[in-house]
């Protein structure tokens, strides 16, 4: 019957419309490729900081060591050099501030090729429903930080950014849906082992950002 | 027979009108920009469609003024909710009958 193949594409039009306007889909698949490559760079600078091999900021004053402070004074200052968290929250920085610039860029990129806006109703729900669970947990992570439970900071980023993404989810590809119960499960195994959270950070951040961006590549940017 | 085929709604014949109801079933309000894109049609065209929606009081219009620009903004009624729903259902039925 041809009646059947117009209600058949009906019913297929309203269910891609109903899609198309609820859900954002120009996440493109490299945006997770360059985070994941970001995120092991940034562990990867985090390890050697810890290791010693380099040092950006000095804490407290640079005063010259040569200056009239006495000798303990000093020893106090070369201890308090070796604190890391500042450098640690410049490095944390930089390399969210370049995985966001980089995610950004492709998939502006990859909405521009669809014909889509950047700055839609539903790019505004998807960022709205990330966001909010996102500054939560940032904000949780300076308070675990000021009591200096420095174990506890990259579970609950992990889990933070697990939830965001598990709250986005239902305004973008539904995939992302993974990437945010595997940082949320990685996050949580790492609170059993406190002390290793660079290494989850990498896993979580790093290598379950790539592989998810690869596969969504193959399976959406390529068509 | 009869009744499942006066269960298809006329006034969702039409592709673009199927459109904007897709769109208001899943979407509070939307304005006219974005119902724009999402269904890529003309200026004209929306603002005719809409129109014979809202006269059978299935969409509501709101026109109102963010600051100098002209804001429309479309929402479905709880008449066009039911109508949209029936005639999904309609399609459906249809569709397995003549399996």
């Amino acid at each position: 019957m041809i009646k059947n193949e117009k209600h058949i594409e009906d019913l297929q039009q309203i269910r891609s419309i109903m899609e198309k306007s609820t859900q954002f889909i120009s996440l493109s698949g490299l945006s997770g490729i360059s985070a994941g490559i970001f995120g092991l760079f940034g562990a990867a600078l985090a390890y050697l900081r810890l290791k010693g091999e380099f040092v950006i900021t000095k804490s407290l004053d640079l005063s010259n060591p040569y200056s009239d402070r006495s000798n303990f004074m000093n020893i106090v200052q070369m201890e308090l050099d070796k604190d890391p968290t500042t450098d640690l929250i410049i490095i944390a920085t930089l390399t969210l501030g370049l995985a966001l610039i980089f995610a950004t860029f492709f998939t502006f990129r990859k909405a521009k090729k669809d014909g889509n806006s950047i700055w839609s109703a539903t790019s505004r729900r998807l960022l709205m429903s990330i966001a909010l669970p996102l500054i939560v947990g940032g904000l949780f992570s300076l308070a675990i930080l000021n009591h200096g439970l420095f174990g506890l900071v990259a579970p609950a980023t992990l889990i933070f950014y697990g939830l965001a993404l598990i709250n986005g989810s239902k305004h973008t590809l539904p995939e992302i849906k993974y990437v945010g119960i595997f940082n949320i499960i990685l996050g949580l195994i790492n609170t059993i082992f406190i002390g290793q959270g660079l290494f989850f950070w990498a896993l979580g951040f790093g290598v379950v950002h790539i592989i998810y961006g690869v596969v969504m590549y193959f399976k959406y940017d390529r068509k | 027979m009869k009744g499942i085929i006066t269960n298809l709604n006329k006034a969702f014949e039409n592709r673009i009108r199927l459109g904007i109801m897709s769109v208001l079933m899943v979407n509070e309000d939307v304005d006219f920009k974005t119902m724009k894109e999402l269904l890529n049609v003309s200026d004209g065209n929306l603002a005719s469609h809409t129109a014979a929606l809202e006269k059978a009081e299935y969409i509501l219009i709101t026109k109102r003024f963010i600051g100098k620009k002209p804001n429309t903004t479309y929402a479905v009624t709880k008449n066009g909710r039911k109508a949209f729903q029936d005639h999904l259902t309609a399609l459906e039925f249809l569709l397995r009958k003549n399996k």
